[in-house]
């Protein structure tokens, strides 16, 4: 009896939208494996302090440049190894991972709201708002991304804070076209123009009627663009306009350590490791979404 | 009525697409311009650089350089100047940056040309046998593969690079162009060829052996993506009626394979190797700098750290009008070997 009652419930009601989504996410084992990296990187970053065996900042003079564990001459005190002045790699790594989740953060936010509310009013009002909006995202795109981005850091002097601002401004285009043209789509579908009809209003349409339906592909965006902002932030701090020492930022540290690349391996390899383990998560993250929320795909 | 003949279609097409790039030029001579005018400290201070100058010498300067007229005046000054080519002269090395830009651009023409090649040459084969083997363990490696390409932070991979083929193995340089040793007349500026015409003994190894590397970090995104692209295009042909008909007359494989769809897949993706100038050209910026390669990358650096923004400027209008031309013609290829988009409107 109570299987047959188990049938009928779940025959009457069709899975829900999240339910949906995580059957069809379930089945990329690589957005899985993505996934749960980037909740690692989460609980890392939010207990670093307790996670990592050292501070990032503290040097320990009698301990320059020691190897990781495994190779001669390690401890298991420094467990990556430590760096020119006898700083420990992991602990800065894993401080790290606060940054570089908090830049991917904000970067993404920034560009995707403003690419929200650009996409929508060129959407909205296809007259010279919308011609005067993409012929901006058409300047911006033709400046190569990370070029762009230094010309924004000169401008605004170094910084972490301005080296977010600066990956935010680069990626903004990508959100406007796609938030224009899936709002373009909507627009032309029945609902918007039932909802017009009975009278909702500018911001209604926009925000209440349309938006929602245009979500799907700008959340892929968004995790991709989350890894590019890593990265762009990243080689930032590498060219020494972003992060600047000592902060235990995963592109400055290499910078930092560019110069005994043949003499202490172990100083290059780890903190690039986690840039690229990063990176490859969330690339693969939306690669799952992008599979999952895509209806096309789905029916196949 | 008639129909227009297909040179006059072609040729509104063409200009239509030229059309488009002028308001696109045009903002971008807008950023270049207000670079300069919004970086810390003003024109002249930083002509003079940290010695300091009196107030009234100061002003003097400003009237001199029209630096005290309107900025809309200034502004059309300045795009006659670019229209003719005038992009205003170095800080450092008093040079015009047109100039510098054109001595240091084959140095990254050789690189960027080697890295495509390279992208193109593992790429195109590894994206072609993926979507052909589909749901293999080559396919699944490969495309894990060039995953983790698409995500490496290039600067790093370079050092990798450098631990391990100059460090370790000691076959490669860590960096420059060619050995010291050698004195090569710079004749193309490319250096394979220079090094082919000096009468130099082992100059042009030694010019090859510098270009592995650097090449091989620059490619590697390139490579990733367009593993990628020619994989996901040769699916969606591979399911087409066409290669189903040609299968069921009884082709054999490699002739379905390589005449019917590989030649329809590679529409999309000579586009995507087109659209990979502005990532080389960024990646330039990074490789350029840790191979300590002589090009336009570590010079755009350079002179952001030496405050040498007039080279900035003009180094950011000549790339973005070079990106600009290369898009254009990948459009315009595009539209020659795809009669669908040619016609539409």
């Amino acid at each position: 009896m109570a299987s047959i009652a188990e049938t009928n419930r779940i025959s009457k009601a069709p899975p829900g939208p999240l339910r949906e989504f995580w059957h069809y996410f379930r089945e990329n084992h690589g957005a899985v494996a993505g996934l749960a990296v980037v909740l690692v990187l989460v609980f890392l970053a939010a207990f670093a302090d307790v996670v990592a065996p050292h501070s990032p900042f503290e040097q320990y003079r009698d301990a320059f440049l020691q190897p990781p564990v495994w190779q001669e001459g390690g401890s298991l005190e420094f467990f990556l190894g430590t760096d020119a002045t006898g700083r420990d790699i992991l602990s800065r790594i894993i401080h790290g991972s606060r940054l570089s989740l908090l830049i991917g953060c904000i970067a993404v936010t920034l560009s995707l709201s403003v690419g929200i509310a650009l996409g929508l009013l060129a959407a909205f009002f296809r007259t010279a708002a919308d011609a005067l909006i993409m012929r901006l995202m058409d300047v911006i795109l033709a400046v190569p991304s990370l070029l762009l981005a230094l010309v924004i850091v000169a401008i605004l002097g170094p910084g972490l804070v301005n080296a977010m601002i600066a990956v935010a401004v680069v990626y903004v285009p990508h959100y406007v076209r796609l938030a224009r043209a899936s709002a373009m789509t909507e627009l032309s579908k029945d609902y918007v123009t039932a909802s017009r009809v009975s009278g909702a209003g500018l911001f209604r349409l926009m925000l209440i009627t349309v938006l929602p339906n245009c979500m799907p592909p700008l959340i892929v965006q968004a995790t991709l663009g989350f890894s590019s902002a890593v990265l762009d932030a990243a080689a930032l701090g590498f060219l020494g306009v972003g992060a600047q020492p000592p902060t235990p930022e995963w592109g400055a540290m290499l910078a930092d350590a560019r110069e005994f690349i043949l003499r202490a391996w172990w100083v290059v390899t780890f903190p690039g490791l986690a840039i690229l383990i990063t990176v490859l998560a969330f690339n693969l993250m939306g690669d799952g979404l992008r599979d999952a929320l895509d209806p096309k795909l789905k029916r196949s | 009525m008639r129909r227009p003949g297909l040179g006059r279609l072609m040729l509104r097409f063409v200009l239509s697409r030229i059309g488009l790039l002028v308001p696109t030029f045009l903002g971008v001579t807008v950023i270049a311009f207000s670079f300069i005018r919004l970086v810390p400290g003003d024109p002249i201070e930083l002509l003079i650089g940290e010695r300091g100058i009196d107030p009234e010498r100061h002003a003097y300067l400003l009237r001199e350089m029209g630096l005290d007229r309107p900025w809309y005046v200034q502004y059309f000054d300045f795009l006659g100047n670019v229209l003719q080519g005038d992009l205003g002269r170095s800080i450092v090395t008093k040079q015009p940056v047109f100039l510098e830009f054109l001595e240091l651009f084959p140095a990254t023409l050789e690189l960027s040309v080697f890295a495509l090649s390279f992208a193109v040459l593992i790429g195109l084969p590894i994206g072609i046998l993926a979507g052909v083997k589909r749901g293999t363990v080559f396919d699944h490696t490969s495309m894990t593969l060039s995953l983790t390409g698409f995500s490496m932070p290039i600067f790093w991979w370079a050092l990798l690079l450098i631990i391990f083929f100059s460090g370790v193995l000691k076959w490669t340089p860590v960096s420059g162009r060619i050995d010291v040793l050698f004195y090569v007349e710079p004749v193309t500026g490319l250096m394979l060829i220079d090094t082919l015409l000096s009468d130099e003994e082992g100059a042009f190894r030694s010019a090859v052996s510098h270009l592995i590397l650097p090449a091989v970090a620059l490619g590697t995104i390139p490579m990733a993506v367009i593993a990628r692209q020619t994989r996901s295009a040769m699916l969606e042909v591979l399911n087409e009626d066409y290669v189903r008909t040609a299968r069921a007359k009884g082709l054999p494989p490699a002739r379905v394979i390589g005449l019917h769809a590989l030649r329809n897949a590679l529409i999309p993706v000579v586009t995507v190797i087109g659209l990979q100038v502005g990532v080389l050209l960024a990646g330039a910026i990074l490789t350029e700098t840790i191979f300590a390669w002589p090009g336009i990358g570590k010079w755009l650096v350079d002179s952001i750290s030496r405050r040498d923004y007039p080279s900035v400027q003009g180094g950011l209008l000549l790339i973005a009008l070079l990106v600009m031309t290369v898009n254009l013609i990948v459009d315009l290829l595009y539209g020659l070997i795809n009669p669908r988009i040619r016609h539409a409107r």
